[in-house]
């Protein structure tokens, strides 16, 4: 973000000081860093390296309840995107999608609207960034369970339909169940975007705002020129998070829908197939299908917009 | 023209009254008051609801009064003797808090290398260790469900804290790491020209230092392996290992197909309150660690 390591470091890095001294220090630096850094490796390799080259070993292989597993090479990639069982995820990786895309430009429209509430604030801004916090801190499996009691039919309680007069089924069909958890995803993180845009917005100098209200700016234009460009950096990181997030959405969908009403997410089947059909073969492969998807879309997002944020600014500096 | 406009926030003079002052902040400030009253209600009305329906029973629970007639702590008594909660509060506590010990354990000696150490190819290491921390754990799930299966590990503690190092530890050392840059270094450089090594240095000067950096870091990696459902979900079975996640989506009322939500809203509030407080005690630092390391929510 604002203030990310990378930044801090290379600001540390250009401390001056005599050259014969710095070799010296290098090198016994080097060798301390190395020490210092290594059980963190090790660890991530057993905790995190090893499990992912076993799941996508697991899933070359057949799942036989009764036999020992067969090895089928890419059978089980080639079932899940072309054979029979196609239907199921393609059908998770649009709701996925979907859901997506709609909580993520909700989340940052609502989180933009906050962060510039809360940067204007300064009466009670400590009472608005406790209570933005409140949701965030919430466990997402007990924020599916209070938001299914919110959707509950108006006459056993449910407020959702008390407040808002209507009386919808909420998680009882598709359309309605989809925007359950949609609204409850976008309640639980908008105002975490908030927050991270409104230490992107902390770092915007004061006088370029007053410079271009001497020169007669509209609010609207004010915003427009040099708030969005000056956030987009901010902006683009927070949606990069959300977006890898929301992709692997499993708590929300399986604690309000279980994946009914046209809500199978690709965690949910992959976890419904691995674990409550102990297929575990076949759920690696759709695990490693929603990791790949993942990996593509964050590579995708850093390489077009990382690219264009990088242009923009170069553009400005000239 | 002599005068400049006076920008809207401008300090009021000593002379003027307590009532005509708030009328003019209320005037200049009436839409940042309404924006301010929208994400207060936003954010805490569900919360506040919560609480509000674990102090109803049946039949009052089932209408929709903002405020409860005749409070009762009935549901917070059943969350303890007919779903032993305990239990849950206890798993969770083991299963967070060594996991929060061992990530930071390990994880405050690659921070503080990335954060002061030169050497080539850091960058590599943080972007390394940021993307790990974003891995999705359904990715992990089904080897370590195998593995646990295998190993006769269903149902123990370390069959949750093992894959829960894989997304605390890259948190920890990425937060650390920004709390550590901040630091006052200047006391380390004093500490080795008195003739300590980097190491006596690190032990003697930094940790101290470090303390509440480490404090707020250890504060977040325990909410999210608190926090955390999936795995926890596949790996425990019985209510002596279920964390509260698990255990409180799996409350059963007194038919199979009605859940008992007073109860569940009063094991929610359980759950999240210390969270609530430690959030609210610590907000400054929290927000400066969450935005820092822009990390998952």
């Amino acid at each position: 973000m604002t203030t990310t390591p990378v930044d801090q470091v290379e600001g540390a890095r250009r401390k001056p000081g005599p050259a014969a001294r710095f070799r010296l220090r290098d090198a016994s630096e080097a060798r301390l860093a190395f020490w210092l850094l290594t059980p963190t490796f090790v660890l991530l390799l057993l905790v995190v390296g090893f499990p992912i080259l076993r799941a996508v070993y697991l899933s070359l292989f057949s799942d036989n309840r009764f036999g020992t597993p067969e090895f089928i090479g890419l059978g089980n990639y080639t079932r899940a995107l072309f054979g029979n069982s196609s239907g199921e995820f393609w059908a998770a990786f649009g709701v996925t999608t979907m859901i997506t895309a709609i909580s993520v430009t909700l989340e940052l429209l609502i989180g933009l609207g906050m962060a510039m509430i809360m940067h204007r604030a300064f009466k009670g801004r400590g009472l608005v960034r406790a209570s933005v916090l409140v949701p965030w801190a919430i466990p997402t499996a007990v924020t599916a369970l209070l938001w299914k009691w919110m959707y509950q039919p108006a006459g056993i309680g449910g407020i959702v339909n008390a407040v808002t007069g209507a009386d919808i089924l909420w998680t009882g069909r598709t359309w309605p169940s989809r925007w359950a958890i949609i609204l409850a995803d976008t309640w639980k993180t908008a105002p975490f975007i908030g927050l991270l845009l409104l230490a992107g917005l902390q770092i915007i100098p004061d006088e370029l705002y007053e410079a271009a209200k001497v020169d007669g700016a509209t609010a609207w234009q004010r915003f427009r020129r040099i708030t969005l460009p000056l956030l987009k950096g901010a902006i683009l990181v927070a949606v990069l998070f959300r977006l890898l997030d929301v992709l692997r959405i499993f708590d929300l969908p399986k604690i309000l829908t279980n994946g009914a009403n046209g809500t199978e997410t690709l965690s949910l089947i992959a976890y419904e197939q691995a674990i409550e059909r102990v297929r575990v073969h076949y759920g690696s492969a759709l695990a490693v299908l929603t990791f790949l998807y993942i990996m593509l879309v964050a590579f995708l997002f850093v390489r077009v917009l990382g690219a264009s944020v990088v242009k923009t600014q170069a553009r400005e500096v000239k | 023209m002599a005068t400049v406009t006076a920008p809207a926030r401008a300090p009021v003079g000593q002379a003027e009254g307590t009532g005509a002052r708030a009328m003019r902040y209320l005037r200049g400030n009436g839409l940042l008051i309404l924006g301010i009253a929208f994400i207060v209600l936003y954010c805490l009305f569900p919360f506040y609801w919560m609480i509000v329906s674990s102090l109803k029973v049946e039949p009052e629970i089932f209408q929709t009064g903002l405020i409860p007639r005749s409070p009762t702590m009935e549901n917070y008594r059943a969350v303890f003797t007919q779903q032993r909660f305990h239990l849950a509060l206890r798993n969770s506590l083991i299963v967070a808090g060594t996991t929060t010990v061992i990530a930071l354990a390990v994880g405050c000696f690659a921070a503080y290398a990335l954060a002061r150490l030169r050497f080539r190819g850091k960058f590599l290491v943080l972007g390394a260790i940021l993307s790990i921390a974003m891995f999705p754990p359904i990715a992990l799930l089904t080897p370590i469900f195998e593995l646990a299966t295998r190993l006769g590990w269903i149902d123990t503690y370390q069959a949750m804290i093992i894959p829960y190092i894989s997304f605390t530890l890259p948190l920890t050392v990425w937060i650390l790491t920004s709390f550590f840059a901040e630091m006052p270094w200047e006391l380390e450089q004093a500490a080795k020209v008195d003739g300590a090594t980097p190491g006596q240095a690190f032990r003697k000067v930094i940790i101290p230092l470090a303390a509440p950096g480490v404090f707020t870091t250890a504060i977040l990696a325990f909410i999210y392996a608190w926090n955390e459902y999936m795995i926890a979900l596949a790996v425990t079975q019985t209510i002596d290992r279920k964390p509260v996640t698990v255990a409180i989506a799996t409350f059963t009322g007194s038919s199979q197909f009605q859940q008992p939500f007073g109860t569940i809203m009063a094991a929610g509030v359980l759950v999240t309150i210390p969270l609530v407080i430690m959030v609210l005690l610590f907000q400054r630092r929290i927000v400066a660690g969450l935005t820092a390391g822009g990390v998952k929510g």
